[in-house]
């Protein structure tokens, strides 16, 4: 990407420093480190039980790392838990979104952050939430026939953005995103992309997202890190490496453990 | 374009059960002429209607949340002989009253804890309190019926005149409806049921939400207990029970909630206990008995049922973009 340069330049939002991560004998994180600067998206990449999820839990205060050193805006933090996280700007968008699907889009959207009337029964404005929730989606420019409709009548890439936009709307800088673009069709997945390079273009807020396409990723990241076992194995900048490569290392992998 | 059609049919799904409960109330009306013209029997009807459609509120809530109470009709028959025995101790009627709401909050309360935080399925929770309340009540009461304490315009206001209690009927139904519809408790009670890690995840106390939905339930099935025994004039230890409780679900249901929670209306379930309730009064008017009521009304839920189920599918169908 051509501002992967700048990107570089900006002030860390997150920092993991050597994070482990044990269930009694089973180690899933083995010393992992990583940086997130403004306005950057970082993919990453690894098999199942490479111990991606578990990072994402531990970024977003789901659970506490056995050890490693997390850093906010440049300041140590200890996450206590998901509101914790919240509270400091870090948002995080699951495979299972999250969505109430029998509830509309605009209810959604503002769930559990209601707008209500003055006065002493504090009703649900639903006007202003319709309309701010249909301006939010504009401006993020994504399309859906009506804030009104169920979300259950949606497709998959619209959900997502849904799920996206409400994180965002919350006033995430640090967006975390566990596989965006998983079963969808490349309709779909345009869409999303669209709209996570939009939110890049902004400037404001950092995305680190797993992923499982490769070459997905390269399209969107400014820079990649592939997970093994626990490990960080290899981190680069999207624009100097290649599908290629990337399948190179985790053929090596293979090769080896058959060989062992 | 698109917007308005949404609207209709979300609306629809209400109004469908209303069209059915004209057409019934029409049919019967060309049947015996009596039906609804006679003050006599639109009485009949409304005290039919009433105490079904005041707990069904309770169920709804419930099982919009993926929640259910069995022990509904029981708190229904306790909550009176408590109004009994502590004006008979002296207790001002209306604090009496107040007192016996209270106990039946406190079954409802027992109900959502045992339910949230002990992690028991709420239907055998509230089959448990369900003998449980009713072996208590038939202790307490030596199973024997008792006569309502206060005086005759109190008795009046709280059911014995004609139509006051299908007044308070349709006071609590306005209540809940704005509470489900218009307030964050009824939106989250909603949420809860449709995603509950969901909700949980976004935030949502989802435990203390539930709890709160079993001690409403609890509340209105104890007052409606003792709006009956103000209307008949007798406190009887096997009032209400499975009948009023299932009555309840089954009006509930027939307005459009949804048994797996996510969705269901109040006016629905008010608009399910006026179509049982005119099934009941029509059969019973063109000499049809009790035992093929059963039979009609067990065909009722199940047609409902598939009704509801079947709209479903069509909407999805044909809403997809």
């Amino acid at each position: 990407m051509n501002d992967a340069g700048h990107a570089s330049s900006a002030p860390e939002a997150l920092r993991a420093d050597n994070i482990v991560k044990r269930f009694g004998p089973v180690t899933a994180l083995d010393g992992v480190s990583l940086a997130l600067r403004r306005g950057e998206i970082l993919g990453i990449l690894g098999d199942n039980g490479a111990g991606k999820s578990t990072l994402m839990k531990i970024l977003t205060g789901y659970q506490a790392p056995t050890s490693g050193r997390l850093f906010v805006d440049g300041r140590e933090v200890a996450l206590h838990s998901v509101d914790h996280a919240r509270s400091l700007g870090i948002e995080c968008v699951y495979q299972d979104l999250a969505l109430a699907n029998s509830l509309s889009v605009y209810h959604n959207m503002f769930l559990n952050r209601e707008i209500v009337h003055r006065g002493p029964f504090r009703l649900l404005n639903h006007r202003a939430m319709r309309e701010q929730a249909a301006a939010c989606l504009e401006g993020m420019g994504v399309h859906i026939p009506s804030v009104d409709l169920p979300v259950e009548r949606l497709s998959g890439g619209q959900r997502q953005a849904i799920a996206v936009a409400r994180a965002v709307h919350s006033e995430a800088r640090i967006l975390l995103l566990d596989e965006p673009l998983a079963a969808m069709g490349a309709r779909e997945a345009g869409l999303i992309i669209d709209l996570l390079l939009r939110l890049k273009s902004e400037g404001k807020l950092s995305i680190a997202m797993i992923m499982h396409n490769y070459a997905q990723t390269l399209d969107i990241a400014d820079r990649v890190m592939l997970m093994q076992h626990g490990r960080v194995t290899y981190e680069k900048d999207a624009a100097a490496t290649s599908v290629a490569e990337l399948m190179e290392i985790v053929r090596r992998e293979y090769r080896a453990m058959r060989t062992a | 374009m698109r917007r308005r059609a949404l609207d209709a049919f979300l609306r629809w799904q209400e109004a469908s059960i209303l069209v059915v409960a004209l057409l019934l109330i029409a049919w019967f009306e060309n049947a015996n002429h009596d039906f609804l013209l006679s003050s006599a029997s639109l009485e009949n009807l409304s005290q039919f209607v009433a105490p079904a459609a005041i707990i069904a509120c309770g169920e709804v809530m419930l099982m919009i949340g993926g929640e259910i109470d069995l022990s509904a009709g029981m708190v229904f028959a306790l909550a009176p002989f408590v109004v009994h025995f502590a004006a008979d101790a002296g207790v001002p009627v209306v604090l009496a009253v107040l007192l016996g709401i209270v106990v039946a909050g406190f079954v409802g309360l027992i109900n959502g804890v045992v339910t949230l935080l002990l992690d028991v399925p709420s239907f055998v929770t509230t089959l448990g309190t369900l003998f449980l309340v009713n072996g208590f009540t038939l202790t307490i009461s030596h199973g024997t019926p008792a006569t309502p304490p206060g005086s005759e315009a109190f008795a009046q206001v709280m059911g014995a005149w004609g139509y006051s209690e299908i007044l308070w009927t349709l006071l609590i139904v306005a209540v809940l409806h704005v509470v489900l519809r218009h307030t964050r408790w009824g939106l989250h009670t909603i949420a809860s049921g449709a995603n509950e890690t969901g909700a949980r995840e976004a935030g949502i106390h989802v435990t203390r939400l539930k709890i709160g939905n079993f001690v409403i339930t609890a509340v209105l099935a104890g007052f409606t207990g003792c709006l009956e025994s103000f209307r008949i004039g007798s406190i009887d230890p096997q009032a209400g029970g499975n009948q009023i409780m299932f009555l309840a679900v089954a009006a509930g249901v027939i307005g459009g909630t949804k048994l797996a929670g996510g969705s269901g209306t109040i006016v629905g379930g008010l608009l399910g206990a006026l179509v049982l309730g005119v099934l009941n009064d029509g059969f019973t008017l063109i000499g049809i008995n009790a035992f093929t009521f059963n039979i009609i009304l067990g065909a009722a839920i199940l047609a409902a049922m598939l009704f509801n189920i079947h709209i479903t599918r069509l909407a999805r169908a044909g809403g997809r973009t």
